[in-house]
């Protein structure tokens, strides 16, 4: 386990709201494996960025099912796709309206505030 | 930009849409009331309920004959002499008719031979604890909740809707102020009824089991509110929460469920079975209560026996692969993903924080001691003493949030709505329209730091030396955080989000070690390691209240004493 904790991951992040015109930034975060790509973005608001917006819950049992997200253009619960030592490209759900940075509506209609 | 509030106007305002909120929500409209259903994460999805992995004590009798009023000795047993009667009795009484009627909804009780099969879960004295094959209880609660909801027009739903405070007047709340998460609008909320089911405080701690919403928002509430907290000092810590390798997609209590089916070995670092020493033999079979597991663990890697990440061995080694195929069914592939086998490896396990037994003062119509102010759920104080009983969390949610629904609907009967006037809500607005123009601090750090001093000096096993130490990084996170939110009134902005949980946090964090503080013996989930002694004199709740800013803490008698009167 030691001599991987000198690893990062990478992760290049599609930020903005539909008010703007959207921007990429970059991030490194230590790696161990095993962990989750949510593993990951909540290490990143702790210590590089609060602002970064993302939904999440139950961190780790993927009963909620609110981190959903796209990886590398593939759907995926952030807190099951595993962090990687490698650049990994998150970006919000592309069918699914943006909110800002990571967070989309993905409540059913009848379940949103109106 | 200052906008104007989005005003709402509801017979029922049901803040937090775990079992406890949505039973309200379900019962509420049975009894004629429109409601309002408020979650600050998406409805149904955050909160405990959907991830509560084990089971849920009722007294079916199907399989064994069995009587609400074994369940209640069994419960009061637990509780360590500090159960409030009424409301344990309500649970254990009601128990049956909400799991029968969840049956009738469809949620998929485990069956035998046609009967809704039950598990001895440890602390109760026969099998009486349902569950849904395989960890899928809270899953399944939740989604059969959510589908009732959905065939009901008068039910209104509103996730991303994060309350911050309850409005008052005269010593009655009128329902609620928050902001919607998607926009940062601000929104006022008038009912004739509330119900708090925010659930606990377990986001408190830096290992815990559940929602990351759990910061004990409800607490915080009610008490600006002028409702009183009660034993706010029983945190109880799950002994065996997965320490390592690291596992994902699972919740961390999940060996609890197997270890019901298949016992399994609980060790030390040097592959020893180790509780005996501290009292309880566990003999291949799983009976040791929580807080005495809890000790043993903690105890054990205090002298220099834990294993290598700070915890016990749990090992299902001596199981044959298909003994545990049969038991973990498709969670052994889930372990495999992980790079686990069970035939060949133990995983490590520790205490982590997994339910609060303290909360809002109710009585048996779930009805606080402010007028128009229910609660119901974990978020209620008493019933389960200073130790819950394994089962007792969903059951306590679907009894409590039931009979919630019941009180606020009979409520609605004989009170017509209020009307909000501006002096009523100018407080709550002027928080929420605040912004800061400089950056504030970092509040997603602060939450960790939070974590880290609650973990470390208030968690399992406390001393004066440790809570002191405690209160007093509270009050400089507390004075760090400042009076104003950080951020501003924007789409999603969790930095803000952030700074209205911490205001909460550092209050309850405060009402947690101060009562810790105060009682000065062990009992329960609260073990003092400089007051060792059960002490009778101790056999009191300390409530909280909120006096212009200052908690005051003073005692009352156990409940039990006045009711029997």
């Amino acid at each position: 386990m030691s001599q991987d904790t000198r690893q990062v991951a990478t992760l290049k992040i599609r930020r903005g709201s539909p008010r703007d015109a959207g921007r990429w930034e970059t991030f490194n975060v230590p790696f161990e494996p095993g962990q989750s790509v949510l593993d990951g973005l909540r290490w990143l608001r702790i210590n590089k960025d609060p602002s970064l917006a993302m939904r999440f819950s139950c961190i780790n049992a993927n009963a909620c099912k609110e981190c959903m997200m796209q990886l590398d253009g593939a759907t995926v619960y952030a807190c099951t796709a595993r962090l990687e030592p490698r650049e990994m490209t998150l970006t919000p759900l592309p069918n699914k309206k943006l909110v800002r940075d990571l967070v989309t509506e993905i409540a059913p209609p009848s379940e949103r505030f109106k | 930009m200052i906008s104007e509030p989005i005003a709402i106007e509801t017979d029922v305002l049901v803040i937090g849409s775990g079992a406890a909120g949505m039973y309200a929500a379900i019962e509420a409209s049975r009894g004629g009331a429109h409601v309002l259903l408020a979650d600050r994460s998406l409805i149904g999805r955050g909160g405990a309920t959907v991830m509560a992995q084990m089971t849920v004590a009722a007294a079916l009798g199907e399989e064994t004959p069995d009587d609400w009023h074994r369940h209640y000795d069994d419960t009061i047993a637990a509780g360590r002499g500090l159960c409030d009667e009424a409301l344990a009795r309500l649970l254990c009484e009601d128990a049956p008719a909400c799991i029968r009627e969840l049956d009738a909804w469809g949620v998929g009780w485990a069956r035998k031979d046609g009967h809704i099969t039950a598990t001895t879960a440890p602390g109760h004295d026969r099998a009486r604890c349902v569950y849904v094959d395989f960890i899928n209880t809270g899953p399944a609660v939740s989604k059969t909740l959510r589908t009732v909801m959905a065939r009901n027009n008068n039910i209104k739903k509103a996730g991303d809707l994060c309350i911050v405070d309850l409005i008052s007047r005269g010593g009655e709340v009128l329902g609620a102020a928050g902001y919607q998460l998607g926009s940062g609008a601000p929104v006022m909320i008038a009912a004739t009824a509330t119900v708090l089911a925010t659930g606990g405080l377990t986001r408190l701690y830096r290992r815990n089991s559940a929602s990351t919403n759990m910061g004990g928002d409800g607490y915080a509430l009610a008490l600006r509110a002028g409702a009183a907290l009660i034993d706010m000092e029983f945190v109880q810590f799950f002994p065996i929460g997965h320490l390592a390798p690291r596992l994902v997609g699972m919740d961390p209590i999940m060996w609890d469920p197997f270890r019901y089916k298949l016992g399994g070995k609980l060790l030390n670092g040097r592959m020893e079975e180790f509780t005996s020493r501290y009292g309880s033999d566990e003999d291949g079979k799983y009976v040791l209560t929580r807080d005495l597991a809890t000790y043993a663990i903690v105890k054990e890697v205090e002298a220099g026996r834990g294993s290598p990440h700070g915890g016990a061995y749990l090992s299902f080694e001596h199981c044959t692969e298909a003994a545990l195929r049969e038991a973990f069914g498709p969670v052994i592939d889930r372990l495999a993903e992980n790079a686990i086998d069970l035939t060949k490896m133990p995983v490590e396990v520790a205490p982590i924080a997994h339910y609060h037994m303290g909360g809002v003062a109710a009585d048996a119509s779930m009805a606080t001691n402010v007028p128009g102010l229910l609660a119901a759920g974990e978020v209620v104080g008493g019933a389960n003493g200073a130790n819950r009983l394994s089962g007792n969390a969903i059951t306590e949610a679907l009894v409590f949030g039931r009979r919630a629904g019941r009180s606020a609907a009979e409520r609605c009967k004989h009170m017509t709505r209020p009307q909000l006037r501006p002096q009523d809500t100018c407080e709550a607005l002027d928080l929420l329209r605040a912004g800061a123009a400089r950056r504030g601090p970092n509040t997603a750090a602060m939450i960790a730091r939070l974590q880290a001093i609650m973990a470390d000096d208030v968690g399992p096993l406390r001393t004066a030396a440790k809570l002191q130490r405690a209160l007093a990084d509270i009050a400089a996170l507390t004075v760090e955080l400042g009076a104003r939110p950080a951020g501003r009134a924007a789409s999603f902005d969790l930095e803000r989000l952030d700074w209205f949980d911490l205001r909460n946090m550092l209050t309850v964090a405060r009402a947690v070690a101060q009562s810790a503080l105060n009682r000065s013996e062990t009992r329960g989930a609260h073990q003092r390691e400089d007051f060792p002694e059960t002490l009778p004199q101790w056999r009191l709740h300390q409530r909280v209240d909120w006096r212009g800013g200052r908690l005051e803490i003073s005692g009352a008698p156990v409940a039990a004493e006045v009711l029997v009167s």
